[in-house]
């Protein structure tokens, strides 16, 4: 039974890949991409990846469908009929996979117990974790507390790439607040929006808050965070989104995330620990990995959602209608 | 005895959702043109995933999952039709006309 379902979910996974080959307008492949990324959180979710799996839905499915489709808009909808012939990519590509299907003959089978990813140190985190951390989610242990250090390379890398989003193409402040011609047609897509807006804030902070007890995490919640803004910016104009959150303070608060999760590794050092080390916080060490998780993923929260929303904005306002140029009508 | 009779319940109301969706899928196969599959899809998904969550709300029975099925079901009461309806006016003004009758064309 589980292996039909692994079986029917990977082959719609392909199905859908060789779609997205075969398509030439751009728009039908963006939403097969959103697919793509709902089927691979359907995977992870029957691998008991929960935590993946949300990731997955929110930032695959979710946010960069919604910058695809602004990278689109900026473009063009069709793709160009190829005017080479395409038998040496296709020959690249088939040597290239035959290789890669070849390398995976050495690797451990599907869910052995033996595989050395099993054996390393996933074993002693997966003991270690309620005596340490006191964690229910061990994925949190892990990501937060063991493996700190590579959480804050990863919020560093969507720092830099906010950064870079910024220098190259900036956000075009708007002064005025223009309506959309069309408001009342937008008015069904209005109402919903504002019902749903708090909601949706308040299940990201959810997420970042019980990421300790359920799936999910500092990245979700930025996610799920900056996807409520896009929804007001989609709905509401780009001007209006701009009036609620200014684009200058979207980069102020991607370092604040940042410099807050580096504070709290060198407040660890001058308590007279290690640098990222939670023990010291508190009186106790449980209570300060507690402390010290729930500050670094508040900080990665932050910079994941000021950054979406630093591409999201400059990728719409170089539009001259902006977002209402963009959404349906 | 109240158990078997729920349980019973849900399962009507999983297997009815169920059908619903089915019928949904296949109306958007086969009917004619984007306004009337989106009519069948519409209907179907707001019906078929209602009746899914309830049927799921029984089997959960007075814990916190069934209050986070209530939320999913409230979040798809709103959602599902205001996705139509941005779906359908999308449509209209790009400028797709609905087809008048289809058998014409054989």
């Amino acid at each position: 039974m589980q292996h039909l379902v692994d079986i029917v979910l990977l082959g719609l996974l392909m199905i859908t890949g060789f779609a997205i080959v075969r398509m030439r307008s751009l728009l039908a492949v963006t939403m097969l991409t959103s697919i793509y990324s709902l089927f691979s959180a359907l995977l992870f979710v029957v691998l008991d990846a929960v935590d993946v799996a949300l990731t997955e839905a929110a930032i695959g499915a979710g946010i960069s469908t919604i910058l695809l489709l602004a990278t689109v808009a900026l473009t063009t909808e069709y793709e160009k009929v190829p005017s080479h012939r395409s038998l040496l990519p296709l020959l690249v590509v088939t040597l290239t996979g035959a290789a890669l299907i070849y390398g995976t003959l050495d690797m451990p089978h599907y869910g052995d117990p033996n595989a050395p990813v099993h054996r390393h140190v996933a074993p002693d985190y997966i003991e270690d974790t309620p005596e340490e951390i006191g964690v229910p989610n061990v994925v949190t242990s892990v990501l937060a507390s063991y493996r700190g250090y590579d959480t804050l390379g990863e919020v560093t890398v969507i720092f830099t790439a906010g950064v870079g989003v910024l220098a190259l193409l900036g956000v075009h402040l708007r002064k005025r607040t223009e309506q959309p011609s069309d408001y009342h047609k937008l008015v069904v897509l209005r109402v919903i929006a504002k019902l749903f807006f708090p909601l949706i804030l308040l299940f990201a902070l959810y997420v970042l808050f019980h990421g300790d007890y359920g799936p999910g995490g500092g990245f979700q919640a930025g996610v799920i965070f900056a996807t409520g803004f896009v929804l007001y910016a989609l709905t509401h104009g780009l001007g209006n989104a701009e009036r609620v959150i200014p684009p200058a303070l979207l980069g102020i608060l991607a370092a604040a995330g940042v410099l807050l999760y580096s504070a709290v590794g060198i407040e660890g050092m001058l308590l007279g620990g290690k640098f990222l080390e939670y023990n010291v916080l508190a009186d106790d060490p449980v209570s300060g990995q507690h402390l010290g998780i729930l500050l670094i993923e508040t900080g990665v929260g932050i910079t994941v959602a000021a950054v979406i929303l630093i591409i999201y904005f400059g990728f719409v306002s170089r539009r001259p209608g902006g977002a209402d140029a963009q959404d349906p009508s | 005895m109240l158990d078997i009779l729920l349980d019973i319940l849900s399962w009507i109301l999983l297997l009815g959702g169920a059908l619903f969706l089915l019928t949904g899928a296949i109306g958007v196969l086969r009917f004619p043109d984007f306004y009337s599959r989106l009519h069948a899809v519409s209907v179907c998904d707001t019906l078929g995933a209602g009746m899914v969550l309830l049927g799921l709300m029984l089997q959960g029975g007075l814990t916190l999952v069934t209050v986070k099925l209530m939320l999913i079901f409230y979040f798809m009461v709103f959602s599902g039709p205001t996705a139509v309806h941005a779906l359908a006016e999308a449509a209209q003004v790009s400028g797709l006309d609905p087809v008048e009758d289809d058998r014409e064309d054989g």
